[in-house]
């Protein structure tokens, strides 16, 4: 590990986590209609946690994580309280963003092509970050860039440095972007999807990286995913997303053997495992609820084989009936 | 000309493969320089072999670059073929009747595709009824018989008739609107479907639908299928033998068990490790790979994968392995699974 990636330690015990979000709400207003895609959203992270939110498109997954580093356009309106490590994001003016951008936040996407600017050579888009953030020369930041590539273990990283993002296949685009977003050692890594679009055997080196680099940095980390085996392999924590609402949250292990909530059952039963063969996959009926007006009871009700009237009065409480796990269902025992 | 559009007689029997692919071959020049010269070749499929049973559903893997959608657009006949020759049922497909052929009009009615963007693979200004019916009018279906199969088929595939059939494609989730691409490619009554990825734009609850919704369909209308996709646990899901391509080639390729319990071929193997566990107690620490799967502009002399296997050695560089036989029809391209190959660990897989 280089000497400037060396960070001091988590200030031990603090009380305040690295990111609370509280009764999150964001709507999109348009002229045409209005959508409720996050509906009072929850988060704890605590610093050097990695934190998996799983759901599937529309659930509000991304927009949460957007909210967190307020990216949301214009005509989105956000409510609730959002903090990272201490400070209110919402109340941060455009100069102060700049700053907490890069620094204390950094996101990863799905699509490097995308992300990065294909105009620039990867070294200088690297360096552009630590010249803005550290106020250094630029000979000193592309020493900089050299040894992030070398932490995110690219083959031959001087000449790679010389590249532009189309030079770079699938996979070192991606840690070169991991690289970018490490570079003012963030106390918060956001990744949204960062595999996805990777080929398998080549996903898998990503995400052994990206824990390897968490615990190394001692970073806490949100990641985003649709797939549970992603979130297996890298979470401390999960929380599913449904509707705009965490509707389960708990330790991976717990949740992956024994979710408590009907959503994430029936998705644990429809993603096809190894050995499944034969075997009729169990479906969850219907497609997630249009998000135009905000759920009065239970989203997941209408598609829930245990519904029952009671469901659709009023949005489930979160009960926690081990401490440690949370689940929004009117059926989970516990306060 | 008004055929009843029927399910087409077996011809062969049951032993006659239902499509046969002998040396398939696809190359892509690159031209580029000052002349429009071809300065590079993308060898996209180069020398694959295989055969379709009756009523089987063949799965084929690999990672982008390796070919399977170019030899799912080769055998749809969307492109030709640089090389090698396609026989469906015992007819050569392309060739004339006279010659003991098949039309490649009559192939198409008989092999149909499902691709993977369920939006982009719909004319977004026809109703979905509209949208079914079309082929079968093409092939000479009267009108209102189209649509009255249309909307059989609409009911079959799960979207009540009268519900959806005036829909358009914008007005239907992407669940939907893939089980109308599946509709639509069984109007005209074909033997085979070749399915591109037709899961992987789903989400994980719509991808079990749809993946119960194939294997019924199949059993129902008596289908053959042949499933690309990267996503290994569907394939061992769905199919009952397996292909697994790199770089342009097959690799290996037997029963869906064999490949699954006993893979011979190191990047079989590595693909297969490369699956995340759904076990967050038993997290692997060390990729079963690295680097990423080279360009098929210049593919490695020899054997293909020896720049990434861990096993390689002087000879996979030297010369390119043939597909060796592993018992009931499970076939690896390695030289480690091929007796007297020269590599040092070579017969220890073979029986």
């Amino acid at each position: 590990m280089s000497e400037v990636m060396e960070r001091p330690a988590v200030g031990t015990t603090q009380a305040a986590p690295l990111v609370r979000m509280r009764d999150v709400h964001v709507r999109f207003v348009t002229r045409d209609r209005t959508v409720h895609a996050v509906n009072g959203v929850d988060i704890d992270l605590a610093a050097g946690e990695v934190l998996c939110i799983l759901g599937e498109s529309g659930s509000g997954k991304s927009v949460t994580m957007r909210a967190l580093m307020k990216l949301l356009p214009r005509f989105a309106q956000v409510s609730g309280s959002i903090a990272v490590g201490g400070r209110d994001v919402t109340a941060m003016s455009e100069g102060e963003l700049q700053d907490f951008r890069g620094s204390e936040v950094a996101m990863i996407f799905q699509e490097p092509m995308t992300a990065l600017d294909p105009v620039f050579t990867i070294g200088r888009q690297i360096a552009e970050t630590v010249q803005r953030h550290e106020g250094v020369s630029r000979s000193a930041a592309m020493a900089r860039a050299l040894e992030l590539f070398e932490l995110v273990q690219i083959p031959s990283a001087k000449r790679r440095l010389e590249a532009y993002p189309h030079e770079l296949s699938g996979g070192l685009r991606q840690r070169a972007m991991i690289a970018v977003a490490l570079a003012c050692r963030p106390k918060l890594l956001l990744a949204d999807e960062p595999t996805t679009a990777l080929d398998a055997t080549v996903q898998i080196q990503v995400l052994l990286l990206l824990r390897q680099l968490q615990e190394q940095l001692g970073m806490g980390v949100i990641f985003v995913t649709h797939d549970l085996g992603v979130a297996g392999e890298i979470a401390d924590r999960v929380a599913v997303m449904y509707a705009g609402k965490v509707v389960e949250e708990g330790p991976v292990g717990a949740l992956m053997a024994g979710p408590l909530h009907p959503y994430p059952r029936g998705l644990l039963g429809a993603t096809v495992q190894a050995g499944m063969r034969g075997k009729r996959l169990t479906t969850i009926p219907g497609a997630p609820p249009s998000l135009e007006t905000v759920p009065t009871g239970c989203a997941f009700a209408p598609r829930c084989a245990e519904a029952e009237p009671a469901c659709s009065d009023a949005v489930p409480a979160p009960r926690a009936p081990v401490a440690g796990r949370m689940a929004r269902c009117i059926h989970v025992a516990g306060g | 000309m008004n055929t009843p559009l029927t399910t087409p007689k077996d011809r062969g029997g049951p032993a006659q493969p239902l499509l046969l692919l002998n040396g398939l071959k696809k190359h892509f020049p690159i031209r580029g320089g000052m002349f429009g010269g071809t300065v590079a070749t993308v060898r996209a499929v180069d020398g694959v072999s295989f055969a379709v049973r009756k009523g089987e559903t063949l799965g084929i893997v690999g990672e982008s670059g390796c070919g399977k959608s170019t030899t799912a657009r080769l055998l749809m006949r969307l492109m030709d073929p640089d090389a090698g020759d396609m026989v469906f049922d015992g007819e050569a497909v392309g060739v004339n009747v006279q010659a003991g052929g098949i039309t490649l009009k009559e192939y198409r009615r008989q092999v149909q595709m499902v691709f993977q963007d369920s939006y982009a693979s719909l004319n977004p200004r026809l109703p979905i009824e509209d949208s079914i019916a079309f082929a079968p009018k093409v092939h000479g279906v009267s009108g209102a018989e189209a649509r009255e199969r249309a909307r059989e088929l609409l009911a079959a595939v799960g979207l009540a008739p009268t519900q959806f059939a005036r829909r358009y494609p914008h007005e239907l989730s992407g669940g939907q609107r893939q089980r109308v691409n599946i509709a639509r490619a069984l109007a005209l009554h074909p033997r085979l479907v070749l399915l591109d990825e037709p899961v992987s734009a789903l989400d994980k609850s719509v991808e079990a639908q749809v993946l119960n919704l194939l294997m019924d369909l199949k059993e129902k209308f008596g289908l053959t299928y042949v499933f690309i996709s990267h996503d290994l646990n569907v394939v061992q899901y769905i199919s009952d033998r397996v292909l697994v391509m790199y770089l342009g080639q097959v690799a290996e390729q037997g029963p869906v068990e064999a490949i699954y319990n006993r893979p011979a071929h190191p990047y079989t193997q590595a693909l297969l490790a490369s699956r995340p566990s759904m076990d967050p107690a038993r997290r692997r620490t060390e990729p079963p790979l690295t680097g990423d799967p080279p360009n098929p502009i210049n593919p490695p002399s020899g054997c293909r994968f020896r720049t990434r296997c861990p096993h390689a050695e002087a000879v996979c560089a030297d010369r390119a392995p043939v597909a060796a036989e592993l018992g009931g029809g499970h076939e690896a391209a390695c030289h480690m699974a091929a007796p007297g190959s020269g590599h040092s660990k070579a017969g220890r897989l073979a029986a």
